[in-house]
C-alpha cells in the first residue's frame, strides 16, 4: 500500500487537485455540478481527450507531438471536404482520414528513429506541413450536409431529465480505456515506459526500441486523426483552422496528469484527471462570464509550471541528486 | 593538405545556406527579370533584395537569439509569445502617453524578464528547456491580451513607427539595426571568451562545470539574451504594422527562427554556433517566402514547402545519411 502511494503520488496529487477544484467550482456557481453540465463537457472536449491519449504514449517513450492539432485540422477538413463537395460515402472518408494521420504519424516517427532527429524538430515540421496541407484544401469552413452524418450527431441519450449528445464522450471513453489498456497491460505499454526510462537500457534488454517507437508516433497519429473526427461531429462543420494550440493543451493534460516528460513514468488515469482539471477550468470560467477567456491559457500555463516544479521535486526526493 | 581557403568552403556552414540562396535568386530570376534591380524612389532604394532583408529583419533577430540558446543545447520556443508581449505594452505605454525612451526601456525590460524567467527554469530548476519554454508559449500569448485588453492596439507615434518604416542613408532602418546587433553580439562572443564559454555548455555541462565555468549562470545568460532578442523583434514587428496585435503578432516565428538557425548549420544537440550562418539562414528563409508569392503559392500553403525544406536539410545533416552516402562513393565520412 505504501509503495503503491509512493508511485501514485503525482495522480493522486491530481485527483485531489481536480476534486478541489471541482467542489469549489460547483459552491461557487450554481448548477456547474448538474448532469447536463457535466455531459456537455465531456463532449465538447472529447477531441482534446483523445488527443491525449496518444500525446501519453507518445510522452511514456520520452518523446513528444506537436502535430497532433495539426493533423487534427487536416482531418477535419479533408472529412468534410472528400463527404460534401466529393460526394465520398461518410465510412470511406472516415476511414481514409484515420489511415492518413497513422501514415503520417508512422512517417515521422520513421525519420525520428531512423535518422536520429530531434522528436520536436521532426512533428514541428509535421505541423507545419500537416496545417499547410489543411488550408490547401480549403480555407472556408464546410457545413455537413449528409444524412448519414447527421444520423450519427443525432445519437441522444437521456441522463436524467436532460438529453444529451453523447456519441463524442463515448469515443472519448472508449479510447481512454483502450489506452489504458494499451499502455498498462500489454508487452507494449511496457516496452515504452522501458524505453522512456533509459534507451539504452532498452536496447541492450533486446527490446524492440525502433519499432514500438515508430508504432508510439503512429498511434498518436491515428488519435489525433480521430480527434479531428471526432469534432466535427461537435462542430457539424469542417474548418482548417480547427485544433491551434491544440497540442499545448494536450502536452499540459498529460503533463498535470503527472506523467513525466523525459518519459518512463506515468498512468493513463493522471491522463484522465489532468483532462477533468483542464475541462473544470474551462467550463468555470464560462460560468463566470466576467473573466475572459484568455485567462484560460495563462492558467492552464500556470498549472503546468506548478505540476512541473512538483514533479522535480518528488524526483529530488525519490532520487539522489545527480552529481 | 588542404589550404584555408579549401578548408572554409568544405566546412564553413555558411557553405549550405549560400548554395540554396544561389538557387533561389536562379528560380528567381526565372519568375521576376528585375529580381535584383535596385531603383530609387523618393531618396530610398527599393528592390525584391531590399524587401527581403526589410521583411527578414524579425526573423534575424529571432534567429541571434535563438543561435545562442540552441548552442547551450537548448531551445526557446516562447520567443512568438514574449513578442505578443513586448508589442502589447509598448502600444499600451504608447497610448497612455509615456515618453518613447521610457517605453522603450520598459519593453526590452519585459523582454528580458521573460528570458530570465525562461532560464531560472531552466538552469535552476532544471527543467527540460522545451517544457520550461513551452509554458510562457501557452501562457505568454494570455498575458500579451490581459495586458492589451484583448484589443488591437493601434500605434501613432511617428518615432515609435520610425524603427520598422524609417530609412537610413537610403536604406530601411530595420536590417540595418539588426545587421549592427549582429555585429555587436559577434564582437562580444568571439573577441571574449563567452561565445566559447556558451559552446562548451552546450557540449558538455558537467565537463564544463567541473572545468570552472558556472554553467547556471551561462545558460541563464543565454535565454535573457533570446529574450532581449525577442523583445526587439516584438517592438521591430508591432512598429512595421502600427498597430500590436497579442493575438497574431510573432505566432509561428519562433519555428522560423528555429528553421534559420538549423539551416544555418548551428547543430540542435549544441556545442556549437555560428552566427553568420543564422544570418544567412533567416535571409534563406525570407527569401523562399518572396520566391512563394513570385511563383504564386498562396500565404495559407506556403508553409508545406518550408517544412519540407528543413525535413530535408536535417536529413542531410544526420549521421545515418551521411553514412550512406559515404557507403555509395565507397568511403567512410570521418566523424
Amino acid at each position: 500500500m505504501k509503495t503503491f502511494l509512493r508511485q501514485r503520488l503525482p495522480q493522486l496529487t491530481t485527483a485531489g487537485i481536480f476534486l478541489l477544484l471541482f467542489a469549489a467550482a460547483s459552491w461557487r456557481y450554481q448548477y456547474f455540478c448538474s448532469t447536463r453540465n457535466v455531459a456537455s463537457f465531456f463532449t465538447n472536449n472529447a477531441s482534446l481527450g483523445i488527443i491525449a491519449v496518444g500525446m501519453t504514449l507518445v510522452i511514456f517513450a520520452g518523446g513528444i507531438d506537436l502535430s497532433v492539432g495539426a493533423v487534427a485540422g487536416f482531418t477535419n477538413i479533408l472529412v468534410t471536404t472528400l463527404v460534401e463537395s466529393h460526394g465520398w460515402p461518410p465510412v470511406a472518408a472516415m476511414l481514409l482520414g484515420l489511415a492518413i494521420g497513422a501514415l503520417f504519424g508512422t512517417a515521422m516517427g520513421f525519420i525520428i528513429q531512423v535518422f536520429r532527429q530531434p522528436p520536436f524538430l521532426v512533428t514541428l515540421a509535421g505541423m507545419f506541413f500537416a496545417r499547410g496541407c489543411a488550408y490547401w484544401i480549403s480555407t472556408a469552413s464546410i457545413e455537413i450536409k449528409n444524412l448519414f452524418y447527421e444520423h450519427l450527431t443525432d445519437i441522444t441519450a437521456k441522463m436524467g431529465d436532460t438529453t444529451i449528445h453523447p456519441l463524442p464522450a463515448y469515443i472519448l471513453i472508449a479510447m481512454l480505456i483502450l489506452g489504458y489498456v494499451l499502455g498498462h497491460h500489454t508487452r507494449f505499454g511496457r516496452n515504452l515506459l522501458a524505453i522512456g526510462g533509459s534507451e539504452q537500457s532498452a536496447l541492450l534488454m533486446g527490446l524492440p526500441v525502433g519499432a514500438t517507437k515508430i508504432c508510439s508516433y503512429a498511434l498518436c497519429g491515428t488519435l489525433a486523426a480521430l480527434g479531428g473526427l471526432v469534432s466535427t461531429f461537435i462542430t457539424g462543420s469542417g474548418n482548417s483552422t480547427y485544433g491551434i494550440g491544440l497540442e499545448l493543451d494536450a502536452i499540459a493534460v498529460v503533463v498535470i496528469g503527472g506523467t513525466l516528460l523525459t518519459g518512463g513514468r506515468g498512468h493513463l488515469f493522471g491522463t484522465l484527471c489532468g483532462f477533468l482539471i483542464i475541462g473544470t477550468i474551462q467550463s468555470a470560467i464560462e460560468f463566470d462570464g466576467s473573466l475572459s477567456s484568455w485567462w484560460t491559457r495563462i492558467i492552464t500555463g500556470g498549472l503546468l509550471l506548478a505540476f512541473i516544479l512538483l514533479q522535480r521535486l518528488l524526483l529530488r526526493a525519490t532520487q539522489k541528486r545527480p552529481a | 593538405m588542404s589550404g584555408p581557403r579549401k578548408s572554409f568552403w568544405k566546412n564553413s556552414p555558411a557553405v549550405w545556406p549560400l548554395a540554396g540562396l544561389f538557387l533561389l535568386a536562379v528560380v528567381n530570376l526565372r519568375y521576376s527579370k528585375n529580381f535584383f534591380s535596385l531603383t530609387q524612389s523618393d531618396g530610398h532604394y527599393v528592390g525584391t533584395v531590399i524587401d527581403i532583408f526589410d521583411r527578414g529583419s524579425v526573423c534575424l533577430v529571432l534567429a541571434l537569439g535563438m543561435t545562442l540558446v540552441i548552442a547551450t543545447g537548448g531551445i526557446d520556443l516562447s520567443v512568438g509569445s514574449v513578442m505578443a508581449i513586448v508589442g502589447a505594452v509598448a502600444a499600451t505605454m504608447l497610448q497612455n502617453g509615456h515618453s518613447l525612451p521610457v517605453v522603450l526601456a520598459a519593453s526590452l525590460g519585459v523582454g528580458l524578464l521573460c528570458g530570465v524567467v525562461n532560464g531560472l527554469l531552466v538552469s535552476w530548476a532544471r527543467i527540460q528547456p522545451i517544457v520550461a519554454t513551452l509554458i510562457l508559449m501557452v501562457a505568454g500569448r494570455g498575458i500579451a491580451q490581459v495586458i492589451s485588453d484583448g484589443q488591437q492596439v493601434q500605434i501613432l507615434d511617428d518615432h515609435f513607427n520610425f524603427i520598422g518604416n524609417g530609412f537610413l542613408w537610403g536604406f530601411p532602418f530595420a536590417p540595418i539595426l539588426v545587421t549592427a546587433i549582429y555585429a555587436l553580439v559577434w564582437f562580444w562572443l568571439r573577441r571574449s571568451a563567452s561565445g566559447l564559454f556558451i559552446e562548451a555548455v552546450g557540449d558538455n555541462e558537467t565537463a564544463s562545470r567541473f572545468a570552472g565555468l558556472a554553467t547556471a549562470r551561462v545558460k541563464c545568460l543565454a535565454y535573457a539574451l533570446s529574450g532581449l532578442c525577442a523583445a526587439v523583434a516584438g517592438l521591430l514587428a508591432a512598429s512595421y504594422i502600427k498597430d500590436a496585435d497579442p493575438l497574431t503578432a510573432g505566432q509561428n516565428m519562433e519555428l522560423d527562427a528555429i528553421f534559420a538557425v538549423v539551416i544555418g548549420g548551428t547543430a540542435l544537440s549544441g556545442g556549437r554556433f555560428n552566427l553568420l550562418g543564422s544570418y544567412l539562414g533567416a535571409i534563406l528563409l525570407q527569401t523562399l517566402t518572396i520566391t512563394m508569392y513570385f511563383v504564386g503559392v498562396s500565404s495559407a500553403v506556403a508553409p508545406v514547402p518550408k517544412a519540407v525544406l528543413i525535413i530535408i536539410v536535417c536529413l542531410m545533416q544526420s549521421e545515418t545519411t551521411r553514412r550512406w552516402l559515404g557507403g555509395l562513393w565507397g568511403k567512410r565520412v570521418a566523424s
